[in-house]
């Protein structure tokens, strides 16, 4: 514990501002995952534990598509659509099998396979750590804010990620698609009635997750190191998100997000040792004083 | 001590631990005895998982906490005092009925998904306490340094024969006073609340006591799996704290079955297998063990004894329902049918 270096930190601005950005873009970029995990809980009930996996594919198709082609737009955009469609494939073959059953087979099948996809990287891209490296546009030197360095990368990355949270926003809650969606968390069967096709509803829904998961997959492969497993953390950070936040609500994971990022930048100067234990004992604090989370609905 | 079925029990324990015991005399491999003591640790920590699970309906995503607090409090006591082990092995039991209760006080308060992550955090909580206070605990090297293993009552727990011997007694007493908990009128109760909290709640039932007894109880019967494991390797690690530790209890006990006694028991011998084979025939482990675990999971749909038990009602032409149906802990909405179990807890209150 070095409460003294945390304040040395707090009082001064350029170390406020480092920590502060790179808090934020681990929020951004968990706010990515944990959206498409509360999104596919809200709507499909399912606990979806192969969304770290997502996360990790993001970012190794990232990884070869910018070895193969080098322009960076089609790298975000082809391995966040590539992960897509391996959501939907998933969803579609595996996942609707054990709708409504208990979350323990769930948890099964999503084990089974996180190991698939994580031996599978293993198998295509090898065991070792992989750098995709910062694309051309953003090699320039970092900005400096009052006295803080942020990389220019990291503006983008907040940038995006804030442009993404407005569409989504928009979408369910403006958009014909969006008012489906939420009707069909609300109640499924009479979504179905209404002559809603109620399989293909929840396997768009399971792929947008999945587009989002590999959309912060691709953005983060510059920033990280990849490898095999990479997904695990990020899948137990986005649950302690969504957790927080409440399951289900979008806005929930976007604040969950960010005090997370900021808890594990400004709790590895404080508490060095203790930076994961900080989050967990965030989390307990609030499913303590809130079972169902800061911004949850009760599922009654 | 008398219910039905307990003379049974306490024949089938006994025949089971002659069996154990003879074991290493008729295959006399290094291997086999390790692989029973580990099998032992592992089994007493799923079987008492599947007090939470399978009989009170708790799905428990941090049961790992106390596989690890056993670990760790049964090691310290050992190296830091002068303890005989027996009075370690108590306090040890005490240490982590306290945790348990405390935890317990705070989590059977919350119902199904929240209950779960709660438990996880808390079990995270304690991984993180463990990698922080280094000197203590030795952080991420773990206990090392060896535990020491005086004579006690002419036991030697440095000899691989006692260790062997003692490991199969606690398993079978373990398995056994669990055994006795389950079919206890406390045991139907649980099923009760299991199966129907609000009708439990109108029998007079104190779900959240009853619920927290079986936390505490499943805690305790861990952290002996977590005492027989530190001994075992002599030490304690924070990986038998982490999360992975209970998503291994909880492949057990789904690949075993959740609605019998054994499953669990049966799970840790399969999986423990399962890993020894696969890794050492392939660096590929998730590529076999994957399709593996979602074959079961899509294919099987239930644990290996669960069918086991199906068949054999069935050929023995005495097909009723299975008690509490394959995996219990039906969906919401869905546990209107009278409980089985309520009715077995009337009758055991009336007789």
């Amino acid at each position: 514990m070095d409460l003294s270096a945390l304040l040395n930190c707090v009082t001064s601005p350029a170390c406020i501002v480092t920590q502060a950005t790179s808090g934020l873009i681990i929020g951004t970029l968990l706010f990515l995952v944990a959206a498409g995990l509360t999104l596919i809980f809200g709507v499909l009930k399912v606990t979806n534990f192969t969304h770290g996996s997502f996360y990790m594919l993001g970012a190794y198709f990232a990884l070869t598509i910018f070895k193969l082609t080098g322009s960076y737009l089609l790298t975000l955009f082809g391995g966040a659509a590539l992960t897509a469609v391996v959501a939907l494939m998933f969803e579609r073959l595996f996942i609707s099998r054990v709708y409504g059953r208990n979350v323990l087979m769930q948890l099964l099948v999503c084990y089974g396979f996180v190991l698939i996809f994580d031996d599978a990287v293993k198998f295509i891209w090898g065991p070792d750590f992989k750098a995709m490296g910062m694309p051309a546009a953003f090699q320039s030197p970092p900005l400096l804010i009052a006295g803080g360095v942020v990389p220019k990368y990291y503006l983008f990355l907040v940038g995006v990620t804030t442009a993404i949270a407005i569409v989504l926003w928009l979408v369910v809650e403006r958009t014909r698609f969006g008012k489906t969606v939420r009707a069909a968390a609300l109640n499924p069967a009479m979504v179905s009635a209404l002559g809603i096709n109620i399989g293909v509803l929840y396997g768009l829904v399971f792929a947008l997750g999945g587009l989002l998961a590999g959309f912060a997959g691709a953005l983060a492969a510059p920033v990280r190191s990849l490898t095999p497993g990479m997904g695990f953390s990020v899948l137990i950070e986005s649950f302690i998100v969504t957790v927080i936040g409440g399951m289900g609500s979008i806005g929930g994971a976007l604040i969950g997000s960010v005090l997370i990022g900021l808890i594990r930048t400004f709790g590895s100067i404080g508490f060095p040792l203790f930076t994961e234990g900080l989050m967990y004992l965030f989390m307990v604090v609030v499913l303590i004083s809130r079972p169902t989370g800061l911004f949850g609905r009760e599922f009654a | 001590m008398t219910r039905p079925g307990f003379g049974r029990d306490l024949i089938l324990a006994a025949a089971a631990l002659a069996v154990l015991v003879a074991l290493p005399l008729i295959f006399p491999s290094k291997a086999l005895v390790d692989f029973v003591l580990r099998c032992s640790a592992y089994a007493l920590f799923a079987t008492s998982l599947n007090l939470l699970v399978g009989y009170s309906g708790m799905v428990s995503f941090g049961h790992g906490m106390f596989f690890g607090l056993g670990a760790y409090s049964f090691g310290l006591l050992m190296q830091r005092t002068e303890m005989p082990i027996p009075a370690a092995f108590v306090l040890t039991i005490g240490i982590t009925a306290l945790v348990a209760f405390v935890i317990g006080l705070i989590c059977v308060r919350l119902k199904e998904v929240y209950f779960a992550f709660l438990t996880l955090a808390f079990q995270m909580l304690l991984y993180s306490l463990i990698l922080l206070w280094v000197p203590l605990t030795g952080g991420d090297q773990g206990l090392s340094g060896g535990i020491p293993r005086p004579v006690f009552l002419g036991i030697d727990l440095t000899k691989p024969r006692h260790l062997y011997l003692t490991a199969c007694t606690l398993l079978i007493v373990g398995l056994l006073l669990m055994r006795h908990i389950v079919e206890s009128p406390f045991g139907y109760t649980l099923r009760v609340i299991r199966d129907n909290p609000e009708r439990a709640a109108f029998l007079g039932i104190d779900v959240e006591r009853m619920k927290l007894v079986a936390f505490v109880l499943a805690g305790i019967f861990g952290s002996i799996g977590g005492v027989v494991i530190a001994v075992f390797v002599s030490g304690a690690y924070p990986d038998f704290a982490y999360w992975t530790a209970s998503g291994d209890g909880i492949f057990m006990i789904m690949i075993g079955g959740i609605t019998t006694f054994l499953g669990p028991a049966v799970g840790t011998v399969i999986l423990l297998l399962l890993n020894d084979f696969v890794t050492r025939i392939t660096d590929y482990y998730g590529l076999v063990l994957g399709p593996i675990i979602v074959l079961f999971a899509l294919g099987l749909r239930r644990g290996v004894t669960d069918v086991l038990v199906e068949a054999w009602r069935f050929c023995s032409r005495n097909a009723g329902p299975v008690e509490g149906g394959a995996l219990t802990m039906p969906a919401k909405g869905e546990s209107t049918a009278p409980a089985p179990a309520a009715r077995l807890l009337k009758r055991e209150l009336k007789g």
